[in-house]
């Protein structure tokens, strides 16, 4: 028997680094003669800085200088350079960085900071992207259209506050209207919400004798941070190293580069010394990018059979205050805006709109989550109008080999998986055909709701990944990748993906935690719930690169043809007599023959993928393909709800997905209910809060609530497997699902449960109890 | 991380405590009393209190008492919320303080600190109002028992230097029949969109409130709508949201209307629950 | 004798079963001395506010938030980090439950349950739920913390 690792519920390689609190975090580095940053930041929403005064300040115990925007005069932005890293001339969000005060000590930074003084000149606000949207509205940012473009596929409106702008436009719109019998329309409102990563940003800089730039971040994209600080300041990248360990929790909020930036002017304007800049809590929700918001239109129509025939989709972002990555979520939302579903005529537009918000990045589900609310919404609705079974109504529209996505991907069942058994296994486990709307008494309602989610990955068409496999003296291996280990557990998928490979014991494979950007192979970004796929299948590459050279240095010393030759169990052996073998411990490290002869070196393995055949969507059409597979799912929340007070308690949450093979059951299983769990969180509770003058009044976790223990429902995950033929052992994307129909499907039980319609987020007893009041009068 | 500095003392007395505050006064160090510190620290963090010198009375004997003397029952200002839940002599108080934060922070929290700080749910205070409790303070030239309803109004009102050393809850209102029920805006763990207490005495229900207006209070006026004989509950609760002390809040936890509408339910529940 | 501390200097804490000495500020958090000054990282800043539980310790065996405790205020207690832990069975429990996937907040959350199965080692569903309702985890369900509890306290799920 050969070793099995795929389909195993191995234990982490942090584990016990993590449960003995010897796992090292950034902020974890107590460095002597550390300074120390403190973010001065902005307490107007929208207005021109009028003057900054550091007089007092500057003369404070222990500073040692203070920085401010007209310091740096530079723009940052990974798609669109909109963005000073410490606001210039005005500021667009209440929160927003303004100077640093570079001190001795965090006390004296932070001590201060409360002696500078900013005068502003307010400027009107524009606090929706409805709002924004209008012709007239006040411009967040004058001159849009200049700003230099980083990708090739961004549209700025020039006079306007449209940061892009995507269109999907596929098959014929009044075909399809004239082809309906039922059609509904609805708006929906999410608000933003934040990542609360429990480990705060943090970063430190410092530049050494030589120009020689090192950052140290909590980040999901470390090879990010050096492009931009290269872009952004004229540095060599190669001058520039950034350090990442391992990071307490991302959740797409850990990919924006920021902080990094004001480090890195922070330590110029002191020397090169090393400064530290950690945010607060409420610097990390009100400063730090947050998620997006979303305003959306939907129209929808079907057929007598309730087959859809057309979707009108307009999308409106709330990106906030600066583009950063709002853009490509508004792009991820266009070019998904079906769901899995199809429909052959479709209409949408999708817009990347500034506001006096804090500015968004990419957050769980980069977009699925907001479009796929507003998408399942709307099926319940027209099931509702056309009285049908709602889980009937998706399994007839589910799409399958054969159809196309809406930016005209021909799918098949390798590319997009099996929606209608996720569907069949989601009836059973939910009990669907005992009733979705059971009365209990009086007072209490059971109810049922479901949602439907898909999604694929949005990278550049041109992202990539690297990976080193290193033979150890003793046989065992080193595993290198770029991938961040920001919590799901993916650096001990990848070694379960080598040990399966090399068929050997999964505790000889040592996987190198942090990255470092001068010794790590590259990795695009630790985002999209790619890394099994795309540094998996680096990895696979590596492997076979070590195997190779293994077996040709074997097959030299045991005089066979490499053919003859396999690798397994840290052995090459002779396929036809097992027993024939050498210790790769004995070759990986050159072979000495007896007489003291030695040939071969140190075996080092190298892997590497580059995206395949993606395309960037044609700006009048949408037309492209965008990411390499999708992955489908259905999910289910069974609810009791009190038709007296409106409270209700989440009973049951049911996740299905077609996950092409589970690589570790265990593993799976914690990051699809740890997906469902947040996503209950931005459907119950989560929310940041502005008040008229865009102050956030939701700036810490005693105001920014999220799901605590013990009110968690019970969680049923299963799979479909469905393999996607060109990923490691034919694994699909699963990291970020779980999130993303859950809103809907709350939404939806909830509707159903208190009869009212109920559009936005997040759903608490009082909108509820407001929506029953509206619908009275 | 509190980024200014102060002194730290401990006296062992109520004599050095009042003591201290006096002569730090004196010397301009704006000095606070510091129970669990709870909130002091956070309000420090964000620079939202100033002061140079805290004066933590957590080892003076008076303020960690918990016993039963006579006919009252006696709990010093600074014994933890958890301290008196695992005691338990007066259920209503555990119930109350069992809601405030969560329990770890219930661990370092004191009943004076929750009585006396600037946060304004004072969540603890309202068995106190509903049991007619004292207060035993303690100023530099004199100490004075009063009774809660002279010294709490809308929150405490000490002279300058005063300290709270404990509190007295006659006996007989501990073992009354009694309502608890905290609803927040959705998350169990948050301040309290309103928190009710009530207690039967006599035959009539009393009712103590937190988060419904922007200050605890006892309803007593609201007591005595809810207490009508033979009239309808429902008009009954209708009368006594007529009697709040003050506007019902509107915040983001919940608006006024919203809370309008909580509070009734809530009332009709303690009066079923206590009438029932 | 009042104790009293006017400025920076040294305290003698009790940390872990030993005796150490900590230079620090009256106003220095615990969590601020166990980090910066004694290099103890296994105590989390996740809000400062309390808010959070990352930073739990256990003070004389009860879980205190050390960001809510000053360093001078631990004089003369008992202080358990997660440092102070040997293969202690709820570690076990964590690892073997999956109980955690970014692992920051873990330090905290393991003392919460430590200190719980310490003090009620006949602990009830509600009890646990009350204490863990202390805590924060972004990454896990809770499914999987509070199966490693009960797995420790006996606990068969409702």
């Amino acid at each position: 028997m050969d070793y099995i690792s795929v389909g195993e519920s191995v234990p982490r390689k942090d584990a016990w680094e993590k449960a003995s609190g010897a796992a090292r975090y950034n902020s974890d580095r107590i460095q002597p003669g550390l300074l120390h940053g403190a973010l001065v930041t902005s307490t107007c929403a929208h207005g021109l800085i009028k003057s900054i005064d550091l007089g007092a300040a500057l003369t404070m115990p222990g500073v040692i200088n203070i920085i401010t925007g007209a310091d740096f005069p530079v723009l940052s932005g990974p798609v669109l350079e909109d963005h000073p890293p410490l606001a210039s001339g005005k500021v667009r969000y209440y929160g927003e960085p303004v100077a640093v005060v570079i001190a001795a000590t965090e006390a004296q930074a932070v001590a201060a900071v409360g002696a500078v003084n900013i005068e502003y000149e307010a400027l009107p606000i524009v606090t929706s992207p409805l709002d924004s949207f209008k012709p007239g509205a006040p411009l967040i940012h004058e001159r849009v259209d200049l700003y230099k473009r980083m990708v090739s596929d961004v549209y700025p409106e020039k006079d306007t506050n449209i940061a892009d702008h995507i269109k999907i436009r596929k098959g014929d719109l009044p075909k399809g209207w004239a082809a309906s019998h039922t059609i509904i329309e609805a708006e929906y409102d999410l608000p933003q919400a934040d990542h609360i990563a429990m480990e705060t940003r943090n970063v430190q800089a410092e530049i050494l004798p030589g120009d020689e730039v090192v950052i140290h971040s909590s980040s999901q994209t470390p090879f990010s941070i050096r492009k931009e600080i290269s872009s952004c300041f004229g540095i060599d990248l190669g001058k520039i190293t950034v350090h990442v360990p391992l990071v307490g929790g991302g959740f797409g909020g850990k990919a924006a580069v920021q902080l990094e930036l004001i480090a890195y002017m922070a330590s110029l304007s002191v020397g090169g010394r090393p400064v530290k800049i950690a945010n607060t809590r409420e610097q990390d929700i009100s400063t730090s990018p947050s998620q997006l918001g979303l305003h959306a239109r939907i129209k929808l129509g079907a057929d007598q059979s309730g087959r859809f025939t057309a979707l009108e989709a307009i999308f409106m972002v709330d990106s906030g205050a600066y583009c950063d990555i709002g853009s490509r979520m508004a792009k991820s939302m266009a070019m998904n805006c079906t769901g899995p579903y199809r429909i052959d005529n479709v209409w949408c537009d999708s817009y990347c709109i500034y506001t006096n918000h804090i500015y968004a990045t990419s957050f769980r589900g980069f977009g699925h989550l907001e479009f796929t609310f507003a998408l399942e919404r709307s099926l319940d609705k027209l099931a509702a109008q056309m009285q049908l079974d709602p889980l009937e109504l998706r399994r007839r529209n589910a799409l399958k080999a054969g159809d196309s996505s809406p930016t005209q991907v021909a799918l098949t069942t390798s590319n997009l998986g099996n929606l209608e058994a996720c569907l069949d296994k989601l009836k059973s486990l939910i009990n669907w055909d005992q009733g979705r709307y059971i009365s209990i008494d009086a007072n209490t309602v059971r109810s049922k709701g479901i949602s439907c989610l898909w999604k694929t990955s949005n990278s550049p068409t041109d992202a990539f990944s690297g990976a080193m496999v290193i033979i150890n003296p003793d046989g065992s291996i080193n595993l290198i990748v770029g991938a961040v280990e920001i919590g799901p557990g993916m650096l001990t998928t990848l070694a379960q993906i080598l040990a399966e490979k090399m068929k050997m014991d999964i505790n000889r494979i040592h996987v190198h935690m942090p990255v470092d950007t001068r010794v790590s192979p590259h990795h695009w970004k630790t985002v999209g719930s790619m890394t099994t796929y795309m540094v998996g299948k680096a990895v696979l590459e590596a492997a076979q690169d070590a195997i190779n050279q293994l077996l040709s240095l074997a097959a030299m010393v045991l005089k066979v043809s490499p053919s003859d030759l396999d690798v397994a169990r840290e052995r090459v052996y002779l396929k036809d007599n097992p027993d024939y073998y050498m210790d790769i411990a004995d070759i990986g490290h050159a072979y000495k023959y007896p007489d003291g002869n030695s040939v071969g070196g140190q075996v080092i393995g190298r892997g590497s993928f580059v995206m395949r055949h993606l395309t960037p969507l044609d700006p009048n059409t949408g037309r492209g393909r965008p990411g390499p597979a999708w992955t489908v799912g259905a999910q289910a929340v069974e609810v009791e709800y009190n038709r007296r007070d409106h409270s209700y308690k989440i009973l049951k949450a049911v996740t299905v997905l077609d996950a092409g093979k589970v690589i570790n059951p265990k593993h799976a299983r914690g990051v699809i209910t740890g997906g469902v769990s947040m996503g209950l969180g931005v459907a119950t509770r989560e929310e940041i809060i502005y008040d008229e003058q865009g102050q956030i009044g939701t700036s810490s976790l005693r105001t920014y609530k999220v799901l605590h223990c013990g009110q968690q429902p019970e969680y049923v995950v299963d799979y479909v497997e469905t393999p996607l033929l060109d990923s490691p052992y034919g694994a699909r994307p699963i990291g970020e699902h779980g999130i993303i129909g859950m809103p809907a499907a709350l939404a939806n039980s909830l509707s159903l449960a208190a009869g009212i319609e109920l559009d936005q987020l997040p759903l608490t007893p009082e909108l509820i109890w407001k929506r029953l009041e509206e619908e009275k009068r | 991380m509190i980024p200014f500095d102060f002194e730290y003392y401990q006296p062992a007395s109520i004599a050095e405590a009042v003591q201290l505050y006096n002569d730090l006064q004196q010397n301009g160090k704006a000095p606070m009393y510091y129970g669990g510190g709870t909130e002091i620290i956070t309000m420090a963090r964000n620079s939202s209190i100033k002061t140079q010198a805290v004066i933590d009375i957590k080892q003076i004997p008076e303020c960690q008492q918990l016993e039963t003397k006579g006919q009252s029952l006696i709990i010093g200002a600074a014994v933890t919320l958890t301290a008196i839940a695992e005691a338990n002599p007066f259920p209503l108080l555990t119930q109350a303080g069992s809601r405030v934060a969560d329990h770890s922070v219930q661990n370092k929290i004191t009943l004076g600190g929750n009585v006396c700080g600037t946060i304004i749910y004072h969540e603890a205070v309202l068995p106190l109002l509903l049991a007619d409790s004292e207060v035993c303070i303690s100023g530099i030239n004199e100490s004075r028992t009063e009774s809660i309803h002279t010294v709490f109004d809308q929150q405490m009102r000490l002279n300058n230097g005063e300290l709270v050393v404990q509190f007295k809850i006659p006996l007989e209102y501990t073992s009354l029949p009694h309502w608890h029920v905290k609803k927040t805006k959705l998350e169990k763990i948050d301040y309290p969109l309103i928190t009710l207490c009530a207690l039967k005495k006599d035959g009539a229900i009393r009712i103590a409130l937190s988060g419904a207006c922007s200050f605890p209070f006892r309803g007593r006026a609201m007591e005595k709508a809810l207490n009508q004989p033979g009239e309808d509950l429902s008009k009954r609760v209708a009368q006594a949201l007529q009697q709040l002390p003050g506007p019902l809040q509107d915040t983001v936890a919940g608006s006024s209307n919203y809370r309008r509408f909580v509070l009734g339910n809530l009332l009709e529940d303690a009066i079923d629950g206590l009438e029932g | 004798m009042m104790f009293q501390m006017q400025q920076i200097g040294p305290i003698q804490l009790d940390i872990n079963g030993a005796k150490i000495s900590a230079v620090v500020r009256p106003a220095d958090t615990l969590l601020y001395a166990l980090r910066e000054v004694l290099g103890l990282t296994a105590a989390k800043p996740g809000c400062e506010n309390g808010d959070c539980g990352s930073c739990t310790v256990l003070v004389d065996g009860l879980p205190v938030k050390s960001c809510l405790m000053l360093a001078v205020e631990a004089v003369g207690h008992k202080i358990t980090t997660l440092e102070g832990l040997q293969d202690a069975p709820i570690q076990k429990a964590f690892v073997e439950h999956r109980a955690f996937q970014c692992g920051y907040c873990t330090p905290g959350f393991i003392m919460t349950c430590q200190g719980l199965i310490e003090k009620h080692p006949d602990a009830d569903e509600d009890t646990m739920f009350t204490w863990l309702e202390s805590n924060i985890c972004r990454c896990t369900s809770y499914e999987e913390i509070t199966g490693a509890v009960r797995s420790v306290l006996n606990i068969t799920p409702e």
